[in-house]
């Protein structure tokens, strides 16, 4: 199908871009890079009166390293994180998860920023960015104010983003020298969305400190096995105990299922996902 | 009718200016206004690759773009690979090795094949499966489309 009409303004800096947002009468929608909302205008499940096209600005485009962090602006593409050395040196959970989101002719075109925004709980980088525990910077016509990711992604497609505002860059935290890190998704098909998937953070592993395991498409949003973080910190990773730890932790999890598998068998793959994942970061 | 915007752009090394209604697609503005249907449609919704093409020197999914955000830019589609020669060794390979049926996937998974082995050219079936992953083949199996890739980026290496 073909999308609906729109009315399209691709402002050329951020202050016009906000001061085309700044409009409760309008349904608006952003366009970054368009790989998931044109399939959704095509499809009519979006049908915006005004797009915005946010391609013509380039001060949301950059990966800046300052300190002890690394800040990227909303629209850099995928395909710019994975060829970034400022990201392979001090991001390496960017780059273990990176060649799973999509295909390379959507991460040529996908932005961190529309990721972001979209809150798909099958998405890979909301869940890296809790693992991580990244800062979320917004902006609107009036303030801008920064949001923690654990406290940004609140649901299926929903997100702490209000009327007005737009995403503008993600602040993570450089990777320390003991840090560890791990990712695995089950997928039907390389690039797809997966049918489970876990991003783990470790401060150190030998013994685990400071450990987060966040699972993504199994829930509404990606959500952290605190129980199984608690129990194995301080312990050694790779041991029958830390799995029935982790199997323990699994059943008090609420599980969801969608089109690809029921609660049950996400409850499973999310099980294989962790093992195979904490199997490769000892 | 809605809004419509006048754009300029290069296809195929020629200089295009045309008038476009913003909610017209890329992939459809080649096919329809300019004639160039090599590019297929297969989705619309950026999974099958069928609409796959060059823009500014990237790969993208022409049915997910608008005409109207390809303004300024360089195109190139598969009538375009045929003028100019860039992927001749690859078309070769195509047909030496059967990796087309149909033909419906193979502008798209050419496109996809070409920047393999023009940035990526790393002579490993996984590495070639995973990067034409986004490709759909109806058809062949796949099998036969790897080899090809793999011949020309071996032949390639050589050069
Ligand atoms: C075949 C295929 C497979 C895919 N597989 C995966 C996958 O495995 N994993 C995955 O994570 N994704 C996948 N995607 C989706 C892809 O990663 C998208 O690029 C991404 O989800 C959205 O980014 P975008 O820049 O394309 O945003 P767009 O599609 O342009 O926008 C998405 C939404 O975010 C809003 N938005 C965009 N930018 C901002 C901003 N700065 N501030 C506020 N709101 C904004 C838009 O208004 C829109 O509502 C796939 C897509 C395709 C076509
Ligand atoms: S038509 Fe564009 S990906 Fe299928
Ligand atoms: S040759 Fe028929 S779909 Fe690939």
């Amino acid at each position: 199908m073909k999308a609906a009409d729109f009315a399209y303004e691709k402002p050329v800096d951020l202050a016009s871009a906000l001061d085309l947002l700044n409009d409760e009468d309008r349904d608006i929608q952003l366009l970054a890079g368009g790989q998931s909302l044109m399939p959704m205008m095509n499809f009519r499940l979006a049908q915006p009166e005004l797009l915005i096209d946010l391609n013509g600005v380039d001060e949301l485009n950059f990966i800046e390293e300052e300190g002890e962090v690394i800040t990227i602006g909303a629209m850099a593409r995928y395909s710019q994180l994975q060829a970034s050395p400022i990201i392979s040196q001090h991001v390496p959970l960017f780059t273990l998860a990176l060649p799973h989101i999509a295909h390379a002719a959507v991460r040529n075109r996908g932005t961190i920023g529309g990721s972001v925004a979209l809150a798909d709980p099958a998405a890979e980088m909301p869940a890296l960015l809790i693992a991580l525990g990244a800062t979320i910077t917004v902006i609107s016509k009036s303030a801008e104010r920064e949001i923690s990711a654990r406290d940004f992604f609140i649901g299926i497609y929903e997100t702490a983003l209000g009327n007005g505002e737009l995403v503008k860059s993600v602040t993570v935290p450089k990777a320390k020298k003991d840090n560890v890190y791990g990712f695995y998704e089950l997928t039907r098909r390389h690039g797809d969305y997966a049918m489970a998937g876990v991003a783990i953070a470790a401060g150190s592993i030998d013994p685990v400190s400071d450990l987060k395991i966040v699972l993504f498409s199994v829930s509404d949003k990606p959500r952290r096995l605190k129980d199984a973080e608690a129990v194995l910190d301080g312990k050694d990773l790779d041991n029958a105990d830390a799995h029935a730890s982790v199997k323990r932790a699994l059943t008090k999890f609420e599980f969801q299922g969608d089109l690809n598998a029921d609660a049950k068998t996400k409850q499973h793959l999310a099980g294989v996902v962790i093992k195979r994942t904490l199997e490769g970061m000892v | 009718m809605g809004q419509t915007e006048n754009i300029t752009l290069t296809v195929n090394d020629e200089q295009v200016t045309e008038s476009v209604p913003v909610r017209l697609n890329l992939v459809d503005f080649l096919r329809n206004n300019l004639g160039l249907t090599g590019s297929h449609v297969g989705c619309e919704h950026g999974v099958c690759g069928a609409c796959t093409l060059e823009v500014d020197g990237v790969m993208v999914r022409g049915c997910l773009m608008l005409a109207v955000q390809a303004d300024g830019s360089s195109i190139t589609t598969i009538e375009g690979l045929g003028e100019n020669q860039r992927a001749a060794d690859l078309q070769d390979a195509f047909k030496r090795n059967n990796s087309l049926q149909c033909g419906y996937c193979t502008p798209g998974m050419m496109a996809s094949a070409l920047e393999y082995v023009e940035t990526i050219r790393n002579p490993d079936r996984d590495a070639i499966r995973e990067h034409l992953s986004g490709n759909y083949c109806r058809c062949t199996g796949y099998q036969s489309i790897v080899d090809a890739v793999l011949e020309v980026v071996e032949e390639r290496a050589k050069r």
